[in-house]
């Protein structure tokens, strides 16, 4: 392994420890989006009525929204790790070594993604013991978790972003708010073609989150739906791309070492 | 001769709408030598250490530690020093066996090496019993030994300690200045270590430089400074207070009237301590008895207070706010 895969190992080894250290924070992650799972399929299972919804299982239709929202619990993660890193001044320590500066940020957004993922197999675990059945099929876990490490690793450096750029956890923890709006005026509860009021329908249109739900969705419900796949992987990885970007950038910036 | 470990000329930072927290130092420290910067909070003395460690660019002025500029050429300074910087930085959900790990590995040791290092440094420091703990559970001395044994993995020729004992007790306090003698004795490690105490750069330190407000105000041996503010002092207090002003002409013959307080008299001895039995039979011979007798040698608190005009403790509470540590990433900004 060269010194910079054995670094990044290292760093993302160390990310998974600690947040496993942090029961509150596994727990929580895991059991929330459940928690909101098992409210809306009671209270909305009747929406399956309407005319055009695409499965008769609501279950089915909302076991995306935990998906993303469990990446939402990521960026909280990442960004909150960093920044109290910065506040303790580990990254100080972490500068003063010969290590390359992004490593930092590969590592801790490795075990990001390797938690993210683990909340997906717990995910889909919950859903398949809850009767779900995958239309894509095996492949479709293969993609359906591919694609939610791509996810992950896009909120996750978002949330390095901010913690990079403003040292503090509670300012990270204040954008979990903001990204939940974005969850919320998405198509999370209904699909888009049924919803009436038309500026809610637009503004789902416009938000990047419905089509992240609706390529997870699309793997559950429908099986292979190449335009909901490319939408939600496009934009994921343009999502990626601005997210890595600014955390480099604001890396750079924090990490001003000669 | 050998050219300088540590070697800054004008070195100089100034932060966005603040102070020049150092304000163009010159500094010289030899192989192996240990380097006591001495001075209040807020005189400069963590700025300096981040310059010199790479963490933050000097505004002017040049520095080189290990034969190397710490502008221009700062992985290789980085490879050749060891820092425990102010805050102990720990992450407290890590044990200290995965501390040392971690760093053994960013700091490129061969794998089987990192666990013979671990093991070598947990011994030495001390936490062999407590490496398996989370750090959170941790004393303060135990946080600082670990922390100087994660600035030694990887064996560094130079070593930075900035405030390495601040907040310890007195036995955590010797034992680390036990070990950092050791460094510097048996292994030739250069170590510059900044301090607020006085009795930590006069025990430890070969040579003190006293920083204020930026500037490096006196410089030398804890001998040769104190050397240079001259001679001892005697403190009296009479048994009778009405005997103070007869105790004060009696004393006036032997040297200068100093400050004193709690009612007592100081004179400066002209004649150095050979005075000390003559003061007291011409105390004896005026019938003033005495209380208390004290012979205070110089301290490097005197030599503060003659470069500065103000005692060295206490005399950095105020300027404190001027350069908090956690701020100094921020302001490179």
């Amino acid at each position: 392994m060269t010194g910079f895969a054995d670094q990044v190992v290292q760093l993302s080894r160390r990310s998974v420890v600690r947040t496993l250290r942090q029961p509150a924070n596994v727990v929580s992650a895991l059991l929330f989006p459940m928690f909101l799972l098992a409210v809306n399929s009671g209270g909305l299972k009747a929406e399956t009525h309407l005319p055009g919804f695409p499965t008769n299982s609501f279950v089915a239709f909302a076991l995306a929204v935990p998906f993303i929202q469990g990446a939402l619990f990521a960026t909280m993660n990442a960004g909150t790790d960093l920044a109290r890193d910065i506040q303790t001044g580990f990254l100080n320590r972490l500068s003063l070594t010969p290590m390359r500066g992004i490593a930092v940020l590969a590592g801790q957004l490795g075990g990001v993604m390797a938690l993210g993922l683990l909340q997906a197999v717990v995910y889909l675990s919950v859903g398949l013991i809850i009767g779900v059945r995958l239309a894509s099929g095996p492949a479709g876990v293969v993609v359906l978790f591919a694609f939610m490490v791509l996810v992950t690793l896009a909120f996750g450096a978002f949330g390095a972003f901010a913690a990079l750029r403003t040292g503090s956890g509670e300012a990270v923890q204040s954008l979990f708010p903001v990204f939940f709006v974005f969850l919320f005026i998405s198509s999370m509860n209904i699909p888009r073609n049924l919803i009436d009021a038309t500026w809610f329908r637009d503004l789902a249109t416009a938000n990047p989150v419905s089509y992240l739900l609706e390529a997870v969705r699309s793997l559950i419900i429908l099986g292979w739906d190449g335009q909901a796949l490319a939408l939600g992987f496009g934009i994921s990885v343009v999502l990626v791309i601005v997210a890595l970007t600014l955390a480099s950038w604001a890396l750079r910036v924090r990490m001003a070492r000669s | 001769m050998n050219e300088p470990a540590i070697q800054a000329e004008q070195l100089a930072r100034e932060f966005k709408k603040g102070p020049r927290a150092v304000d163009a130092i010159d500094l010289a420290v030899a192989p192996g030598e240990i380097y006591g910067f001495l001075g209040p909070n807020g005189a400069g003395k963590s700025t300096t250490v981040h310059m010199l460690t790479t963490l933050l660019p000097p505004t002017s002025g040049t520095a080189r530690v290990g034969g190397f500029d710490v502008v221009h050429e700062g992985p290789q300074v980085r490879t050749r020093i060891g820092a425990a910087l102010q805050e102990a930085a720990l992450d407290p959900l890590l044990t200290g066996r995965e501390h040392l790990r971690l760093q053994a590995s960013l700091q490129a040791l061969p794998k089987a090496e990192r666990v013979r290092r671990s093991n070598e440094l947990l011994t030495r420091v001390g936490l062999t019993e407590a490496a398996d703990r989370k750090v959170r559970g941790y004393s303060g001395g135990m946080k600082r030994r670990l922390d100087l044994a994660l600035a030694l993995v990887h064996s560094p020729r130079i070593l930075f300690l900035d405030e390495p004992t601040t907040g310890l007790d007195v036995q955590s306090r010797t034992a680390l200045w036990e070990e950092v003698s050791r460094l510097a004795k048996d292994d030739g490690v250069t170590v510059f270590l900044t301090t607020q105490y006085l009795e930590e750069a006069d025990v430890l330190a070969d040579r003190v430089g006293i920083i204020d407000h930026g500037r490096i105000v006196a410089e030398g041996t804890p001998a040769g400074l104190k050397a240079e503010v001259g001679r001892p002092t005697i403190e009296a207090t009479p048994a009778d207070a009405g005997d103070t002003d007869r105790m004060v002409g009696v004393l006036g013959r032997f040297g200068e009237i100093v400050p004193c307080a709690d009612g007592g008299v100081a004179a400066r001895l002209e004649g150095g301590e050979s005075d000390l039995a003559d003061v007291v039979r011409a105390l004896d011979a005026e019938h003033v008895r005495i209380d208390h007798l004290q012979l205070h040698q110089p301290s490097l608190d005197d030599v503060f207070l003659a470069k500065t005009g103000r005692s060295l403790e206490g005399a950095g509470d105020e300027e404190e706010a001027a350069e908090p540590a956690s701020r100094l990433a921020m302001d490179t900004a």
